[in-house]
């Protein structure tokens, strides 16, 4: 999957001058913000993309052969099942995963 | 070629952030950012994303960035952009991503101010219709008969009593190269009208429509649907100015039920057949005008 | 360009702006402002200045332009005044908490109401808290220098702070003077532009005015601190080099004048210093002990030299032109607090004067060494300088 990774052992040892700081850099996941986790169902996936698309977390990767979503991003929104016409994407509580 | 989900980047570059479920501001930036790219030098004032872009250590947005004050976003976009050519910096864009109150209110100032200097920079208006960063207030873009904690809807006054500014339009009144109107629920022609931008010779201006589930009162998983909504209802639309002249991009023959979209959110809970009323004739009298004055 | 020129205090700092080329000028220009930036834009128009000239719709848009230009690593300029000082105000935090070294010019005005184009000090001295270091001219030829020496103070990686040179309003930028230029190359090796080490990099990106929540705030706030009081040893750096280069000083953060033996000492910054002096040495003359102290830099404070400097004396006056409504003027406590702050002790009296452009003639200042030299100090009470006394029920 190509998404960035959160370095959650990260500790400040010394602040920068001012605050200006390097971007891109993830010390924190959101996941715990997320109630229902989407699960793609390949065989019904067509790989329209449009879950890709209109995701507003980027949490759903398309450079592999399947989708695949990153749930250390993913919030649990929902957009992406509304957006799936094949109705591929499912919304599954997280105590039951 | 066309931009769309099969030929945008799968990089993500507005990523990690901390934006409430379904955001519809944070999609509208991380498409815009895909377009623009890593050079893009971003400028967001005080508002949701920029609470949620860059809390110290954690930085989610992935390209250069500045937090201005409230009221000069554009303003700083342009000495970001004055000090880049006085060093001869290539292959960068500069874009602001402003939300309704800090574009049409508290912003307005200094975006007519660039404008006018012509500078070549992008504004990008995400109007999710009030301020919602610190709990959803009342801005200029916010509608007829949205409850806000500051225009409160009760038996006495039915949230709002003022109507959009036409901000599309007083941006266009500058003469001002590109501005384009655009919703999430369209996220091509977002796309394209950000790849317009960022190809245009000078200053240019995109109003996003940008549905908040959290100060709409709507599930998470409606946003994109209901940004589509307010376009095919009639109580948004999808037009540029370009050349000098306004052109409609979607001259829909009949819209879809506004009655229905408004009821679909909580904010409007207070409307009454009178309001409902109100609305629909201000919606008529906007596309009459449009559609005689416009291109289609 | 090098030689004499007979310019106003205006004129004196845009060639010294034209000679810091900075890479940025961004000025809006009324609220009020004087011709600096008019002649930088001539400058620009003529080829004398490659400068990006930025034509803004407010004060507030010229500090945010000035913040933009310099978040990207671009040498800055803007010049304001008075209500156009305060209306950028939200930028000044903003400027100084990013660790940003703009250079601003100030012309001290009075601020409203009442309506008043003249001079005072209230403007820059109600600005204190804002994170600038304030150095404050007395002549144009000062004015000048204080310029180039402004940009070799903000952009030293020790300090990277923003700077603001103050003129007096009409007194010093709309008089005439004789000033001596200093030579391009000089001022080059003077002022070399330097990567600002906390700017904007399109090859590995930074975000800057980013928030910090409650665990980090704090520290940025005491590392800010800390450069403030680190720039107290730039700033004399500063001067010490501006004299090797061209053959000027100005005493680092205060001037003493004749302060030696002094028994009664007059403490004030800006042009009136200079009205001062003339006094001083007809003082002098006339057998009577007296001083000088002339304050430059307002922040960081010199608090240790002030103390030091007034440690001798039998009585100091502190003349502003400001005025803390409800308390005194400003100039007055920070000297207070420095004088006990060091175990000073010596009896201090406060002369407000100046206030919307009255003007302080060399009487008024002999008239407070003499009631200085008198040993009859009412300290508890701010004195208001040349008052019309009968038309306000004083």
């Amino acid at each position: 999957m190509e998404r960035p990774k959160a370095d959650l052992s990260y500790v400040v040892e010394a602040l920068p001058l001012g605050p200006a700081f390097e971007t891109g850099q993830l010390h924190d996941v959101s996941s715990g913000m997320r109630t229902f986790r989407p699960v793609i169902d390949t065989e019904k996936c067509v790989k329209c993309l449009r879950c890709f698309l209109v995701c507003p977390d980027g949490a759903i990767d398309k450079s592999g052969e399947t989708l695949e979503i990153d749930y250390d991003y993913c919030k649990g929104c929902g957009v992406c099942r509304r957006a799936c016409k094949p109705g591929a994407i499912s919304m599954v509580k997280e105590a039951e995963v | 070629m066309a931009l769309n989900a099969k030929t945008i980047t799968n990089q993500e570059l507005f990523y990690g952030h901390k934006a409430c479920p379904g955001c519809g501001a944070a999609l509208a930036i991380r498409l815009a950012l895909k377009v623009l790219g890593e050079r893009a030098i971003v400028v967001i004032p005080p508002n949701c994303m920029s609470t949620v872009g860059y809390i110290y250590p954690h930085m989610p947005v992935f390209v250069n960035s500045v937090i201005p004050p409230f009221a000069g976003t554009a303003a700083v976009m342009s000495g970001i952009l004055a000090g880049a050519e006085a060093q001869g910096l290539k292959n960068y864009h500069v874009v602001g991503f402003a939300g309704d109150g800090g574009t049409a209110d508290i912003g307005l100032q200094a975006l007519s101010g660039m404008i006018d200097r012509n500078d070549r920079a992008i504004f990008i208006c995400y109007d999710n219709e009030a301020y919602m960063n610190t709990g959803v207030q009342k801005s200029s873009l916010t509608p007829y008969g949205m409850k806000t904690t500051n225009t409160p809807a009760g038996k006495r006054i039915h949230g709002s009593q003022t109507s959009k500014k036409r901000m599309f339009e007083i941006v266009a009144a500058h003469g001002i190269p590109y501005a384009a109107t655009a919703s999430v629920g369209y996220p091509e022609d977002f796309l394209a009208k950000v790849e317009k931008a960022m190809n245009t010779d000078g200053t240019s201006y995109i109003h996003v429509m940008a549905p908040c589930p959290t100060g709409w009162g709507t599930e998470s998983d409606v946003t994109v649907d209901i940004g589509k909504e307010a376009v095919d209802c009639g109580l948004w639309y999808l037009a540029e100015y370009e050349g000098g002249e306004f052109r409609l991009n979607r001259d829909p023959k009949e819209f879809s039920s506004a009655e229905a979209y408004l009821k679909a959110q909580s904010r409007f809970s207070a409307l009454d057949e009178n309001d409902f009323a109100r609305v629909l004739q201000e919606r008529d009298e906007a596309w009459a005008r449009m559609r005689r004055d416009w291109k289609k | 360009m090098s030689g004499k020129l007979f310019v106003s205090g205006d004129e004196a700092v845009a060639l010294a702006v034209r000679q810091a080329k900075p890479h940025v000028i961004a000025a809006y220009p009324i609220t009020p402002q004087t011709i600096v930036v008019e002649r930088l834009s001539d400058f620009v128009e003529d080829g004398s200045l490659e400068s990006q000239y930025l034509y803004v719709e407010s004060e507030h848009s010229a500090m945010c332009a000035c913040l933009g230009a310099s978040a990207i690593g671009a040498r800055a300029f803007t010049a304001t005044s008075s209500q156009g000082l305060l209306y950028m105000v939200e930028g000044l935090h903003y400027a100084s908490g990013s660790r940003f070294p703009i250079v601003m010019m100030n012309a001290n005005r009075s601020l409203a109401a009442p309506w008043s184009i003249y001079n005072d000090q209230r403007d820059s001295l109600s600005e204190l808290e804002c994170g600038w270091i304030q150095l404050y001219a007395e002549n144009a030829q000062e004015a000048y220098d204080t310029i180039l020496q402004a940009y070799r103070i903000a952009e030293d990686p020790a300090v990277m702070l923003p700077v603001m040179v103050n003129l007096d309003g009409f007194v010093l930028t709309h008089t005439y003077e004789l000033i001596q230029m200093a030579e391009q190359e000089k001022v080059d090796a003077y002022i070399p532009y330097r990567n600002f080490c906390n700017k904007l990099d399109l090859e590995k990106p930074k975000a800057t005015c980013i928030t910090a929540g409650p665990p980090y705030n704090m520290e940025f706030r005491y590392q800010q601190h800390q450069a403030t009081l680190r720039a107290a040893e730039t700033i004399r750096a500063a001067d010490r080099e501006f004299n090797e280069h061209f053959g000027r000083s100005y005493g680092g953060l205060l001037e003493t004048y004749r302060c030696e033996d002094a028994d009664a000492v007059l403490v004030t910054l800006g042009s009136v210093a200079g009205t001062a002096r003339c006094v001083v040495d007809a003082y002098r003359e006339a057998g009577k002990k007296v001083g000088l102290l002339k304050i430059r830099c307002m922040r960081p404070f010199p608090a240790e030299e002030t103390a030091a400097a007034l440690k001798g004396a039998k009585a100091v006056g502190v003349l502003e032109k400001d005025v803390s409504f409800g308390f005194e003027g400003v100039v007055h406590t920070n000297v207070n607090s420095a004088l006990k702050e060091w175990n000073v002790t010596v009896p201090t009296a406060n002369y407000v004067g100046g206030l919307g452009g009255r003007s302080i003639s060399k009487a008024d200042i002999a008239g407070i060494f003499d009631g200085l030299l008198s040993g009859s100090l009412n300290a508890s009470e701010t004195a208001f300088v040349n008052l019309r006394r009968d038309i306000c029920g004083a």
